[in-house]
């Protein structure tokens, strides 16, 4: 049974080109699921459609989004959000840009705790106390009372992980969650991201560009190209041998170290005329349909 | 082959203005703590290095954006350790930077036209138009993107007039810092390539600063470890990917996600 199920999902701007053309995936609880593809595909976009965060410019022009039994796009606006509140949670990219910078890290991670869920101060904080154990925060006490430009920017990207997983979320979607971070500190935030969802049997929905990243962590993937999913597969198909043309040029243009010779290949413009033809043909094919 | 760059013993530190006293002088935070190496003319190298290990201080410092605080640079035989600035100038025409960030170094005010152009104005050459024309070219840029501005170009293009700004100037050195950390991968092999292939038809010598082991194995014949302002190795690039000898690199090549999944992490 899957946690979320986006079935047909398209999402234009408000009165111009479309941005997600008919996007349909599942992320079964437990499950990691990669959505991959170029600056511009819809990635983020798809994750913010499931939060509810689309900005004021876009919209939402067909299909569903089914998060644990409930078609959200169904629901009146306040009990969706109340819905998306209490099931699901983000962990941003920029921690730096996600945390406020004048106010204390304790009342960032119980506030929403406490004025949303309902729970007292002191359970939120104790909540919030144990969380940043989990997240391997040495000192929690101090951090608590910390401001975000006293802590290193991994420090801030694991305040930001246990935050999501405050209320324990049956979904999470992470956002590039490592692309601020230098590889050594990614290592470290990736294990942990993956341990602490494995751990709470949390569904997560990763947005990443980097196939190196979605090989350690996911076990199903999506590649996207002009917000239209190219391939939807497990991870193991995928690395042993992907199925679109496109997704073949993406993995060749991943940098591979130990075969230098292998990786950075542009992506051929046939391949772009391919996939770009299929874009076309979908969006005749939806205007006749 | 002679040294273009001959680095010795090189000290940088700059004011901690987090730890300054309301009155009296901020302590000194010791960044570069006694790097001594040379560039030799024609070669590519990798500077690699954690975030704060002092990679693009490294890297300011080479193109005298920053004064070091000890130790020498001398740059084609010239000391440029603390020489003033009117007498760099000359030679700053010489060595050439390609920033990161492509959206703030390239001034949205103006076409790329001019954003090639300008730096050719302050150093005094002629024939402007022919030699944008001709960087253009170089970069693959058709030439009817002299018109445009960089929003309405993509990050690969983007970060294609920043190289083009550098080389118009025919310079010797180029220090590109971290210039395709911010592209996609298909981005960033095409801009690779591009540099790799300007390397070598202009004669180039090239410092590259990145965090990506992977970029620097494709790019550098040489690679310099970085750690806390240390240099922990300096080895041509093949040997210290099969037998790094500090333990920061091998940390460092332990920590790049190969895209294999066969392979997990420790």
């Amino acid at each position: 049974m899957s946690f979320l199920r986006v079935n047909n999902l398209s999402v234009r701007l408000k009165k111009g080109p479309p941005l997600l053309r008919r996007v349909s995936l599942q992320v079964a609880a437990g499950d990691v699921h990669g959505l991959v593809g170029e600056s511009g595909a819809g990635k983020s976009m798809i994750g913010k459609a499931v939060l509810g965060i689309l900005p004021p410019s876009v919209e939402v022009t067909g299909g569903e989004i089914w998060l644990d039994g409930v078609d959200l796009l169904s629901l009146p606006l306040a009990e969706r959000r109340r819905r998306i509140g209490a099931t699901a949670a983000l962990i941003p990219q920029d921690p730096l840009t996600a945390l406020n910078p004048s106010h204390r890290i304790g009342p960032q991670i119980t506030d929403r705790l406490v004025d949303i869920l309902g729970w007292s101060r002191a359970d939120a904080n104790r909540r919030a106390l144990e969380l940043l154990a989990e997240v391997q925060i040495p000192d929690p006490d101090r951090v608590m009372r910390s401001y975000p430009h006293e802590l290193s920017g991994g420090m801030r990207q694991r305040i930001l992980i246990a935050s999501a997983f405050a209320a324990e979320p049956k979904l999470i979607v992470a956002d590039e969650p490592t692309t601020a971070l230098d590889v050594t500190v990614q290592k470290q935030i990736l294990k942990l991201i993956a341990g602490m969802q494995a751990r709470h049997g949390t569904a997560l929905l990763f947005v990443t560009h980097d196939l190196g990243v979605v090989s350690k962590v996911c076990q199903r993937l999506s590649v996207l190209y002009a917000g239209m999913v190219v391939e939807d597969t497990s991870v193991a198909d995928f690395f042993a041998a992907p199925r679109h043309a496109y997704s073949a040029a993406l993995l060749a243009a991943t940098p591979k170290y130990t075969d230098p010779a292998a990786g950075l290949q542009p992506v051929p413009d046939a391949v772009i005329a391919q996939v770009r033809a299929e874009v076309v043909a979908f969006d005749r094919g939806a205007a006749h349909g | 082959m002679a040294d273009l760059y001959q680095i010795e013993d090189l000290r940088l530190s700059l004011a901690d203005m987090t730890a300054k006293p309301l009155f009296g002088a901020a302590p000194r935070l010791e960044i570069l703590k006694g790097l001594s190496f040379t560039i030799p003319k024609g070669a590519v190298v990798g500077i690699v290095g954690g975030s704060g290990s002092g990679k693009s201080t490294l890297g300011r410092a080479l193109v005298r954006l920053l004064e070091p605080s000890g130790g020498a640079i001398r740059f084609d035989g010239t000391d440029i350790t603390h020489l003033p600035e009117p007498a760099l100038r000359p030679l700053r025409r010489r060595m050439q930077m390609i920033f990161q960030d492509p959206m703030s170094s390239l001034n949205p005010r103006h076409r790329v036209g001019t954003i090639i152009a300008e730096p050719l104005r302050l150093h005094g050459f002629d024939a402007i138009p022919d030699r944008v024309a001709r960087a253009l070219d170089h970069v693959g840029l058709p030439q009817s993107f002299a018109a445009r501005y960089p929003h309405e170009l993509s990050g690969g293009q983007r970060q294609r007039v920043g190289i083009a700004r550098a080389i118009a100037l025919e310079p010797d050195f180029i220090l590109a810092d971290e210039i395709v950390s911010g592209l996609d991968v298909s981005s960033q092999a095409q801009v690779l390539n591009l540099l790799e292939r300007l390397v070598a038809e202009l004669g180039l010598t090239l410092a590259f600063i990145s965090h990506d082991l992977s970029v620097i194995r494709r790019l550098c014949q040489r690679t310099i470890v970085l750690y806390r302002g240390e240099i922990v190795e300096d080895r041509p690039t093949a040997d210290l990917f099969a037998d790094p000898q500090a333990a920061y690199t091998r940390e460092l090549l332990d920590a790049i996600p190969l895209p294999d999944p066969a392979q997990a992490w420790a």
